[in-house]
């Protein structure tokens, strides 16, 4: 290769193969890394970042009652993140997770606002359970059949449809089911409609890890994974062998809303007992980054959705303490986000630096 | 442009090239596919650069590292497929690019149409890309190069797509650039408009330069010898098979794309048993949607495709791929693009055997053992080489991947196994081992369609020969006694339609 021709300063080759031990060693250094570089802003607002994460430690997880939030944190941001791991492994980006849950949500508000009188406490919470799942699935369909039929720009519509469901919630509180007349509110549900505390946080955790394995088994077991991975590969692919490819788009995106829609069953009905627009909370966008983060692994993502809840959890701690701003949990998410998402760039390509004359380029 | 070499890998698509075109010359580029005419002419607008070799223009030696390099040297390129913004106006695609600090539409319209008046294209500035036909998008496509201020037009096959009136349109067009000083390099594969418009043609065979000649003294027949060269004897094996039977017979097959434009027209024919099809054309004459159309992947407009099994016929037409697999119709297919197509890159040999078996057996769970079995297998049997049956193909060298995409199609034990472009990018030893695995399905009855571009393979390996051009049956060729003359001949004999 002549130097006339103009070879590049750097370039990027893709690697091979790598050590599966190097790989992980990886990982665990880009979290690091990312710890490293979030100590910057704390000393930009003056704060000793090593008291910071002190506190951020000691506020989530230090004594029962905090560790206790911080699950309850924790378990909407797994199941979604559950929820759209199937999606994400057909490249499918469901980024409508806010307005599934939502939805899922609503159902189960009706039922615990019409029925508590009307239904035992166990038929209730099943009742909900399931309107909630079938709400959440029918409101992901709408978009998966569009992108099946017309191919939809699945990303844009998603987003949009989390708008119209958090819509129909807000009007929900100020018309049919708002409470005392121009509270804007919701009355809270009655005892019939809340979920049991198991180990002093709503069971909501026992649905969520055993969703965590059933989705484990889902993806890397059955047919029906089978099919969404080679989608996620491949359309063309799917298509050559048989698969019919709008219609498991459409399955896929039904379960993955059911799965959300319960997710916003267990908010209602385990934390918040009641319904209002914000029910969501940002969750079915955080759970994006528990999923990515994850490697669309199930149990990767128990270990990371408890990372996250813990940040925000000990941020919270960390404002009334030392007068530090939650947001700065938010930063520090951005920037292990990012490094993570980098390593994996490393792990997948090196870059190789031209030098004098040698062959090397060609490896 | 002296001696060029252009290397990809172990490929040399460019062996010591040396080309030469003169002022108000029209030059046609002639060769077959992978001779390597479109690398040629991406080193020479900026796309590629050469690994040895050097360019002059008017005497002088140029480096073109990039295609506003080439633009700055007067070398513009109009490519096969057109790179346009289909939102923008022509005047806005043609101006795109051009930093000269401001953007005046008015004054590009002018010259737009100045431009247009001294060549005689007849193009609306203001017409939106997504309104215009394929022949205008070419024509914006040949104004943005021209207003670029280019002496050097390189078209690649610019004829492929337009009509027979709108080819001669063109060709009156590039008559009236040459006369105004151009110089034009036009590649094509079809003959009869290199004799039409040329002044000289330059023929390239396998990445080697054979020679120019002037086109007043030569004719199409020593046109075709030059392309094809000398037929060398490969060696490979073709026993007969004793008894051969109708198995696929394909009538009036016809399939029209997106765009409106005729991919098959009223192709016919039968496979039999225990023979080899080959299916020869230069690309995209219609070959990849021909093996789509019968295994169900491609929309037929009209035509009927029937498989003959005991003595009974049924239609394929309109069944699903899904539908076709259910009924148990036995039909392997290896597409041209392997890793999009056959094969699950990330996934490894199990999971890719499973691609054909997936559905079998009651119940949810996939099973995995009889996959994994028949991966090992493959692995021994056609020393596949990887780490292991779990190792993503995707990270495999070509012939290991096309290796275990051969293997799953035959351990399906089909009646009708169809390859594409089966033996590409292949070493000399992989590609025999696929010629055997091919002639030993042959040899158990199986209807073996191969669509191949090395006529020399074609010519030893098929038993009958079917040609393909422009989406027409060109003509079927007994393998065994046709030359590679007559084949070549046949590839490029449009009929009167052109290339619709």
């Amino acid at each position: 290769m002549s130097a006339e021709t103009g070879t590049p300063f750097v370039r990027l080759a893709k690697r091979t193969d790598m050590d599966p031990r190097k790989v992980w060693l990886i990982r665990v250094g880009s979290i690091v890394v990312a710890l490293i570089l979030g100590c910057l802003p704390m000393l930009l607002t003056g704060n000793n970042p090593f008291a910071a994460y002190g506190v951020i430690i000691q506020g989530s997880v230090s004594r029962p009652i905090y560790l206790k939030q911080t699950i309850r944190t924790a378990i909407p941001l797994l199941g979604c993140a559950l929820a759209i791991a199937p999606c994400f492994r057909m490249k499918f980006w469901n980024i409508g997770a806010e307005g599934q849950i939502t939805m899922g949500a609503v159902f189960a508000t009706y039922f615990a606002l019409y029925w508590s009188d009307r239904i035992p406490h166990v038929p209730l919470l099943i009742i909900m359970f399931a309107t909630a799942a079938i709400a959440g699935g029918l409101w992901a369909l709408i978009p998966a059949f569009f992108k099946a039929k017309w191919n939809t720009n699945e990303t844009l519509f998603t987003l949009m449809m989390n708008y119209i469901a958090i819509g129909i919630v807000a009007w929900l509180q100020g018309g049919p089911w708002e409470g005392r007349k121009g509270s804007q509110l919701i009355p809270m549900f009655s005892d019939s409609a809340r979920l049991p505390m198991v180990f002093g946080v709503n069971c909501g955790w026992i649905i969520v890890l055993l969703l965590v394995v059933l989705m484990y088994i889902y993806m890397n077991k059955t047919k029906q994974g089978y099919e969404i991975a080679v989608i996620g590969d491949s359309v063309n692919t799917a298509r050559y062998a048989g698969m019919n490819v709008g219609w498991i788009m459409m399955r896929t995106m039904f379960i993955s809303g059911a799965i959300s829609g319960i997710v916003g069953f267990i908010i209602v009905s385990g934390a918040n007992f009641t319904l209002y627009s914000g029910v969501a909370n940002g969750v079915g966008f955080t759970s994006i980054t528990v999923a990515w983060l994850s490697q669309l692994n199930s149990f990767a993502m128990i270990v990371i959705s408890m990372i996250l809840a813990i940040l925000e959890k000990g941020s919270n701690t960390l404002q009334t303490r030392m007068e530090v701003p939650a947001s700065i949990a938010d930063i520090i998410t951005g920037i292990l986000l990012f490094c993570m998402l980098s390593c994996e760039f490393f792990i997948n390509y090196r870059l190789i630096f031209r030098k004098g004359g040698k062959k090397e380029a060609d490896v | 442009m002296r001696s060029i070499t252009k290397r990809f890998g172990q490929v040399v698509a460019n062996d010591s090239i040396d080309l030469t075109v003169d002022r108000g010359e029209i030059l046609a580029l002639l060769g077959e596919n992978g001779s390597g005419k479109t690398t040629l002419m991406n080193m020479l607008s900026g796309i590629y650069q050469p690994d040895e070799g050097e360019i002059y223009k008017d005497g002088e030696k140029i480096y073109i590292h990039s295609p506003r390099e080439a633009y700055e040297n007067g070398i513009g390129m109009i490519h096969q497929h057109y790179k346009l913004i289909e939102v923008f106006t022509a005047a806005q695609n043609i101006i795109l690019g051009l930093n000269d600090g401001r953007m005046d539409i008015n004054a590009a319209n002018a010259k737009v149409k100045e431009i247009c008046s001294r060549y005689g294209f007849e193009i609306d500035p203001s017409m939106k890309v997504y309104d215009m036909s394929v022949s205008q998008k070419q024509t914006v496509e040949i104004i943005k190069v021209l207003y670029r201020g280019a002496d050097i037009l390189i078209l690649d096959e610019p004829t492929a797509v337009l009509t027979p009136q709108e080819t001669d349109k063109l060709f009156a067009i590039l008559r009236n650039m040459k006369n105004d000083g151009k110089a034009i390099i036009i590649i094509t594969h079809k003959l009869h408009e290199v004799m039409d418009v040329s002044d000289k043609v330059a023929v390239l065979r396998k990445g080697k330069y054979i020679g120019t000649v002037n086109t007043s003294e030569t004719n199409p027949q020593a046109l075709t010898d030059m392309m094809v060269g000398h037929a060398v004897t490969l060696n490979i094996d073709r026993p007969k098979y004793p008894s051969p039977e109708k198995k696929l017979i394909v009538e009036g097959l016809t399939c029209v794309d997106d765009d409106g434009i005729k991919r098959l027209d009223n192709v016919s024919f039968t496979a039999y048993t225990g023979e080899i099809l080959g299916v020869a054309g230069i690309s995209g004459s219609g070959q990849k949607e021909l093996l789509e159309a019968i295994t169900g992947l491609y929309p037929v407009k009209s035509g009927s495709v029937q498989i003959i099994r005991d003595g009974k016929a049924s239609e394929l037409v309109g069944k699903t791929p899904k539908k076709i697999r259910e009924s148990g119709i036995g039909m392997a297919f290896v597409p041209e693009d392997r890793l999009g197509m056959g094969l699950v890159g990330s996934m490894g040999m199990t999971g890719n055997m499973l691609l054909r078996s997936w559905k079998k057996g009651k119940g949810a769970l996939v099973k995995r053992k009889e996959p994994e079995a028949l991966a090992n297998r493959i692995m021994e049997e056609l020393e596949v080489v990887t780490p292991g049956v779990e190792f993503p193909v995707r990270k495999l060298s070509g012939g290991n991947v096309q290796k275990v995409l051969v293997g799953r199609e035959i351990a399906s034990q089909p009646e009708v196994l169809m390859t594409a472009y089966a033996v590409r990018g292949l070493d000399i030893n992989t590609s025999y081992t696929i010629y055997n695995l091919l002639t030993e399905q042959k040899m158990k009855g199986v209807a073996v369609l191969y669509v191949g571009e090395d006529l020399d393979v074609l010519l030893e390996l098929a038993d009958r020969i079917l040609v393909l051009c422009g989406g027409q049956v060109a003509g079927i060729v007994d393998g065994r006694t046709a030359t590679k003359e007559e084949v070549g001949l046949l590839m490029t004999q449009f009929n009167s339609k052109g290339a619709e």
